[in-house]
């Protein structure tokens, strides 16, 4: 006979976490079965920030659909802007300037430091740390956050890239401006490791919490930082290329239990790499056009495409179907944050309510991409 | 009208009643108004001192927009609050609703009643008074659970509950490391332990400090044990479902706990009024107020732990590290009452010893329950 | 660089298999009965020198008179990848077989399909609404969704 059974007998209840809920990340509801504190079972419940992006696509051209993919993981809208650009680019058989490809990779890797800014800053937030890693991180994430306004306008839909390149050069002022903030941002990684890599009370929270096993991160098709930390050597810039990204140099950072700690550690590894290869796209970015000559209204030939790029969150990718219009026919995104959300019923089962929070905030899930 | 000069001076008469005008009653009179509006303003200065502080630690400014330097805005908070619908959910219990912050609230106040704010001012000079502030501290939790419960909310009922747990759990080595204190002092009067302190308590009982100051925070729900209102688990625990004026109570039990546990914490460890040159009453609250600053240098900087870590932090290592404390307390008392200095250095090597030891035998964490 | 396998490359083995479940197959990707889609992935999941081990994504398109399924799968021993496809013709009721069993993660996307094009997945295990209300009127992503 277990513990369980000779104590006092009680009845299972539903607590609803969410969908307004200050650690949920947006609009997400779990209903939560608690026996105490302990987590039965959850049952995830979307739609609430359901604004059916996927059908929107289908009305808009192609060009004017690029800010609707900023809309998707507004976290990252770069990561969305570029999976977009690239899906369209393979299905018209475009071939995009250096310069472009080369600002793309900042973008794209200066929007991964941004948001693994707000991921390490919200786990940790989520831990109960109040809200001091939180802000430590949202300062850098603003300085980062300042570049992209220099190239963009815009602090958080940018809408930059375009099919074909991006929408504009970087202004004079852009390259002195990434150097002086590469240096200062090496600094905060090491002091975001130094004030939380070895707490007590984290890994007390952490380690150990919320294991997510190989082969069921591989059989949920988890990807991203989560599959990584799971042990799953997989990283779209190096497993399948897209853009410029088999020129560079960098590592992949891999966990080894595949526990909330891991996916954190395997976070702030991953903005060191994406700081190396800045580093390097900064130092042989050519001169030229930044954008291909692409008519005003893309009329791609009939087929269809998937490209996928490592956004921030896992892979994200665009399966465009083209009907040889101006708007694709059917435009469906891989959504990273949903697929990626279908094992936490698994990783939660049997730990606590302050656990349940701390697993999914390890997860690092936008509820824009979810819904859509 | 009692005769309020000295108060100014920095040398008020002794407790005793009959030296009052007006008696007894009198007496009575002064120093409740005088301690009620203490603890008011001794929380309006803590809730600015918060706020401000972790502005600092959190690399922000906090806030500096109402009066001089921010100091209006508790004031304004409070006026806010004052003015804000009181909402009562309707599947409510309403009288327990209702009570709950009142019952919360006047513990907490009572405990001011035995701190002297210098020597002899207290209202009362109980001859057990720290058995009263840990007895009367314990009080809260009533009210506190019956705001969970009466609240008719399952995050207020899981807040109300984990504040249960943690106060049963904590009242124990809180107690056990009082007396380590109270062996030293020979009383159990917090007026006579500050008198004994020609050496501030916490060189002779440096564990001692550390466990109080623990377990005194996981009594109040300080961070690293704020559990019963974890804003990021269960939104904010007991009292998710109040509003307006009761939930500016609830606020202010909060800081008026957090408050009153400083300022026991520097009237048993760190020599009360005692200190050269300044009014006395000026080192008290400069004390309690140092004792606050570090309790949100806690807040800023550490995660919260789980329940069942709370719990396996009093029960593993609190509680036997403060029996420990208390045996080598006692012996020292009786071999070498005279030679604190002897005492420093023992307890200090003990305390660094038990503390390595015992984080080498006991980890937290883990706790998954098979479903 | 994953390869995605053109299904030159594949159909022999798959058709050997299966034979009569493979309808027709594009230049890259493999058209399958609907019927036999479980059977097909789970083969492309244990084959050897298969080993599709992950599904990237599935969704469905709507070309009026047919719905066509898709799923998309990689192999992250051999990194390759391929499309496969599947249609149902039946717009009043259509529906396909689901892949639950096989891969996990095809859960929400599943009910997502469901949700925005009507498509029913057979034992699926949880086959409701995922991102609209119950009692929503119609499949918007269908193209004949009218609001």
């Amino acid at each position: 006979m277990t513990t369980r059974e000779i104590t006092l007998k009680t009845e299972p209840f539903v607590l609803n976490v969410g969908p307004l809920h200050p650690s949920t990340h947006g609009v997400y509801r779990m209903r939560t079965t608690l026996d105490g504190e302990v987590v039965l079972d959850i049952e995830p419940v979307f739609g609430y920030l359901h604004r059916g992006i996927e059908k929107l696509m289908e009305e808009r051209t192609f060009t004017g659909i690029i800010p609707l993919t900023d809309r998707l993981d507004y976290i990252s809208p770069m990561s969305n802007n570029l999976a977009y650009c690239l899906a369209v680019e393979k299905l018209c058989g475009i071939k995009v300037p250096e310069r472009a490809e080369y600002l793309r990779v900042i973008m794209a890797e200066l929007q991964r430091l941004a948001n693994h800014c707000i991921a390490v800053g919200s786990f940790l937030n989520d831990a109960g740390a109040y809200f001091t890693p939180f802000m430590y991180t949202f300062r850098e994430r603003e300085k980062i956050v300042d570049l992209f306004e220099m190239v963009s306008g815009q602090r958080m839909t940018y809408n930059y890239m375009r099919i074909g390149g991006v929408s504009q050069d970087i202004p004079e002022e852009f390259l002195p401006a990434l150097a002086k903030l590469l240096d200062q941002l090496e600094r905060f990684v090491d002091e975001y490791d130094f004030l939380l890599k070895e707490n007590e009370i984290l890994i007390a929270r952490a380690k150990g919490v919320g294991i997510l096993p190989k082969e069921v991160a591989i059989n949920c098709g988890i990807s991203g930082p989560v599959a990584r930390a799971s042990g799953i050597r997989r990283d779209l810039r190096r497993d399948d290329p897209y853009s410029i990204y088999d020129r560079f140099e960098f590592d992949i950072p891999v966990g080894e239990n595949g526990d909330s700690y891991d996916r954190y550690r395997v976070r702030v590894a991953e903005m060191r790499q994406s700081l190396r290869i800045i580093r390097q796209a900064m130092k042989d970015i050519p001169a030229g056009p930044v954008k291909a000559e692409v008519p005003q209204v893309v009329r791609p030939p009939a087929g269809e495409v998937y490209a996928h790029i490592e956004a921030p969150k896992g892979e994200l990718g665009f399966y465009i179907v083209s009907d040889g219009s101006i708007a694709p026919y059917r435009c469906h995104v891989r959504p990273t944050s949903l697929i990626n959300l279908t094992a936490l019923r698994q990783m939660v089962r049997g730990w606590k309510v302050a656990d349940l929070i701390v697993i999914f905030g390890s997860i690092d899930i936008t509820m824009g991409e979810v819904d859509r | 009208m009692p005769d309020i000069s000295p108060l100014l001076t920095g040398h008020l008469p002794a407790a005793t009643a009959a030296y009052w005008p007006g008696g007894y009653w009198g007496h009575w009179a002064f120093y409740t108004t005088a301690l009620i509006t203490f603890a008011l303003l001794m929380v309006m200065g803590a809730i600015y001192i918060e706020r401000r502080l972790l502005g600092r630690m959190q690399s922000r400014l906090g806030p500096n927009r109402t009066g001089p330097f921010g100091l209006l805005q508790p004031v304004a908070d409070a006026l806010k609050v004052l003015i804000k619908e009181d909402i009562i959910p309707q599947p409510a219990d309403r009288l327990v609703h209702w009570l709950a912050p009142v019952v919360a609230f006047v513990p907490v106040v009572m405990i001011f009643a035995v701190v002297p704010f210098q020597k002899g001012a207290l209202l009362a000079d109980l001859n057990i008074g720290i058995l009263y502030v840990v007895a009367v501290s314990s009080l809260t939790t009533v009210g506190i659970f019956m705001a969970g419960w009466g609240s008719s909310n399952k995050y207020s009922l899981l807040g109300a509950m984990r504040n249960v747990a943690a106060v049963v759990s904590y009242e124990i080595p809180l107690v056990l490391s009082i007396l380590g204190v109270v062996l030293i002092a020979g009383s159990l009067s917090l007026n006579e332990i500050v008198l004994a302190q020609d050496i501030p308590f916490i060189f002779l009982q440096p564990m001692g400090f550390l466990l109080f100051f623990m377990a005194a925070c996981a009594e109040i729900n300080r961070s690293p044990f704020d559990l019963m209102e974890a804003d990021s688990e269960i939104v904010a625990g007991f009292h998710t479902e109040y509003s307006g004026m009761k939930f500016a109570m609830f606020y202010l039990v909060e800081y008026a706990e957090a408050i009153a546990m400083s300022a026991i914490i520097s009237v048993l460890f760190l020599g009360g009024w005692r200190g050269p040159l300044l009014p006395p009453w000026l080192w008290f609250v400069i004390k309690v107020f140092a004792v606050f600053g570090f309790m949100v240098w806690t807040r800023a900087t550490f995660p919260r732990v789980r329940i069942d870590q709370l719990m396996a932090f009093a029960w593993k290592f609190l509680l036997p590290l403060s029996l420990i404390n208390l045996f080598v307390t006692a012996i020292q008392v009786l071999t070498i009452p005279d030679a604190p200095w002897l005492v420093f250095i023992i307890n200090t090597a003990v305390m660094i010893l038990l503390v390595i030891i015992w984080s080498g035998l006991f980890k937290v964490g883990w706790g998954r329950v098979e479903v | 660089m994953t390869v995605i396998l053109k299904a030159k490359d594949i159909i022999a083995r798959l058709s050997e298999k299966f034979p009569g479940c493979l309808a027709e197959a594009g230049t890259d990707s493999v058209l399958v009965e609907a019927a036999a889609i479980p059977a097909v992935v789970q083969y492309l999941r244990e084959g050897e020198g298969l080993e599709f081990d992950y599904l990237n994504f599935i969704t469905a398109v709507d070309y009026y008179q047919y719905f066509e399924v898709v799923y998309h799968l990689t192999s992250l021993k051999h990194n390759h990848a391929i499309f496969l496809k599947t249609r149902c013709y039946d717009r009043e009721n259509p529906s396909v077989p689901s892949v639950v069993g096989i891969f996990q993660g095809a859960d929400f996307q599943e009910r997502e399909i469901y949700d925005l094009f009507g498509i029913k997945f057979e034992g699926h295990p949880d086959l409701r609404r995922i991102f609209l209300w119950e009692g929503f009127p119609g499949h918007p992503l269908r193209k004949d969704f009218n609001q």
